[in-house]
């Protein structure tokens, strides 16, 4: 129950980051060699050489940070809100050194005047580090990537 | 409606072209219904009977492997009452079409197969077997080359050979990279909508002004980190971001560097290379296996042809040297689909092959650092031109010193920034409504 709890917490800090902004500290989540991923469709077993809709290590993290911040980054002007809730939290393997936890999310986003939804799951790998939770692998699977996209993604969902 | 005749002048368009939906209906209808239009590569469809779907102007048609390997090109439509035949976007359909409403069965290439109790069903009626009605229409013409597929709408005009004209090198610089001199698929479609005509999405892809301008904050939060990665890089080994931070380190000026070649129905070149070639082990590790299937001189002769873009006007922008592909499809007067696709060349080492496959996820899917500012100005277009602030859109610079010579119209040295391509699109485009 202890995990259980723990992960949870861990899922909430990391959605309620990227609805404050804080990408520096959102980075800061994953592991030195950790790796954000959204496949394109459910089959795609892995991230290394597939195509991918996100498939970043820390460096392209921080070029996506740094781009968006950037004055002229004119896609990004005005800065949208988004709102994520995470649910359905899922713990699948729990090992000394990592666990492996899935969960569901919901994100409201409201750009200029238009609003939408994109929802999906989470598949979380979680290294156990003195300093707590950090990201090994980060997979999302977005139920709207199935359709065209109506949108362009700018930061992680 | 305008008219058609006056909306196109050799150094400025009338707003109408991108805004008007009866402009619209009459383009779909003489252009792209009428030309050659891409429907994806032979690889996507390896199998009998696997097909995709493809918008051809505003006809939604099938593309599907027959038994004897060939390729047709239908309308995605049950003659019978007109229902749909395939609702996915692609798949495989099996021995057969069978349609979903009354299971009237057809052959690969369209041809009716059976319609359930067929005899006493339509005996003494107008309908028989052979009644040429009652098989699916296949598109007038189809042709391959090197594995693209293309279809044209009209029976009439010219052959596909000599519609792409020298736009053709796109497929031949692709190809001629790969050691097997080929390419495949990467069976995955990026699908992005924008909110804009078709046009602007072809006036921009061969738009060299624009980079450093629309792409900047990409550009230079690439440069920044790239610089952090050469600190602790090895010798030979950062390539790392250049493909995102070239749109800061060239700057607006050095764009005048590249140059657009314009052809005949539109089609254009730009000419220029993004630096892709860097010594490292990777690329002479490839360069040893092209050298073994090619020899040294065709070697030389394939890996210096000189070009970022290719655009096959009016639905089609080709980045050869990147093994990518856009083709557009028009949905409305204001709204564009493109399906970017990306091709492995077939004997290349896999490094090669994850290079560009970099530069198809970082540029092109939906997390795009570089395209989001592209859809984004498509929008901001096509606003601005639906207003009455003015009539006109100026494609005057550099007007009056493109060179002619051969049929084709290049920009001036260092010119590379002149707005020739999109005064050859609007002419091609002017001749083809005129028609």
């Amino acid at each position: 129950m202890k995990a259980q709890y723990e992960v949870e917490q861990f899922l909430y800090k990391q959605s309620d980051l990227l609805d404050t902004k804080r990408w520096q500290d959102w980075i800061d989540l994953f592991a030195p060699d950790g790796i954000y991923w959204m496949p394109p469709a459910p089959e795609y077993k892995t991230w290394d050489g597939q195509p991918a809709i996100f498939a970043e290590d820390r460096n392209l993290m921080t070029v996506r940070m740094n781009r968006v911040l950037h004055p002229d980054a004119w896609s990004q002007r005005p800065l949208w809100e988004t709102n994520h809730v995470v649910s359905n939290v899922a713990i699948q393997k729990e090992s000394g050194k990592e666990v492996v936890v899935k969960s569901r999310f919901h994100m409201m986003e409201l750009r200029r005047d238009d609003v939408r939804h994109f929802a999906g799951s989470y598949l979380h790998t979680l290294a156990k580090t003195k300093t707590g939770y950090k990201i090994k692998l980060q997979r999302v699977d977005m139920a709207n990537a199935q359709a065209a996209y109506d949108y362009v993604l700018q930061v992680w969902v | 409606m305008l008219d058609l005749s006056k909306i196109v002048e050799p150094d400025r368009v009338r707003r109408e072209a991108y805004t008007d939906p009866a402009v619209f209906d009459v383009e779909m209808q003489r252009i792209h219904e009428s030309v050659w239009i891409y429907c994806g590569h032979q690889s996507q469809i390896p199998k009998v009977g696997d097909y995709y779907q493809v918008q051809i102007g505003r006809q939604p048609m099938l593309m599907v492997r027959g038994k004897d390997n060939q390729v047709h090109v239908l309308y995605n439509r049950c003659p019978h009452r007109g229902n749909m035949m395939c609702g996915d976007r692609h798949g495989n359909t099996g021995e057969q079409f069978r349609c979903s409403y009354h299971a009237w069965t057809f052959h690969h290439d369209g041809k009716l197969k059976n319609i359930p109790m067929m005899e006493s069903g339509y005996a003494g009626t107008r309908v028989n077997k052979d009644s040429p009605e009652l098989s699916m229409k296949r598109a007038a013409r189809v042709e391959s080359y090197r594995g693209f597929v293309f279809a044209s709408l009209a029976k009439d005009g010219p052959d596909l050979k000599t519609f792409l004209g020298k736009s053709i090198v796109a497929f031949d610089d692709m190809c001629d990279r790969a050691p097997e001199g080929e390419v495949e698929v990467v069976p995955n479609c990026f699908r992005v909508i924008q909110h804009s005509n078709w046009k602007l999405f072809m006036e921009n892809q061969i738009d060299a002004l624009h980079p450093s301008v629309t792409h900047q904050s990409t550009g230079r939060a690439a440069h920044e980190v790239e610089k952090q990665i050469a600190k602790k890089a090895k010798a030979g080994e950062a390539l790392s971001y250049h493909m995102l931070s070239a749109f800061a380190t060239v700057t607006i000026d050095k764009w005048d560097n590249f140059q657009t070649i314009n052809y005949p129905y539109g089609h254009c070149i730009l000419a220029g290379y993004m630096g892709l070639r860097p010594q490292d082990p990777d690329t002479k590790a490839y360069d040893k296996i092209m050298i073994k299937a090619y020899g040294q001189k065709r070697f030389e002769e394939i890996v210096g042809v000189n070009i970022h873009h290719v655009l096959v006007y009016p639905g089609l922008s080709v980045q050869s040297p990147l093994q990518q592909l856009r083709a557009v499809r028009p949905l409305g007067v204001d709204r564009t689909l493109t399906e970017i696709w990306h091709f492995r060349l077939k004997g290349a080492p896999e490094a090669i092959y994850r290079r560009s496959l970099a530069y198809y996820n970082l540029v092109n899917s939906p997390a795009t650092l570089i395209n989001a500012d592209d859809l984004e100005n498509f929008w901001k277009c096509h606003q601005g031109l639906s207003s009455d602030g003015g009539d006109w859109v100026s494609f005057a610079r550099h007007h009056g010193h493109d060179i002619e010579k051969d049929g084709s119209v290049s920009s001036a040295p260092n010119q590379g920034t002149s707005e020739a391509p999109m005064r050859n699109q609007m002419k091609a485009w002017a001749k083809y409504m005129s028609a």
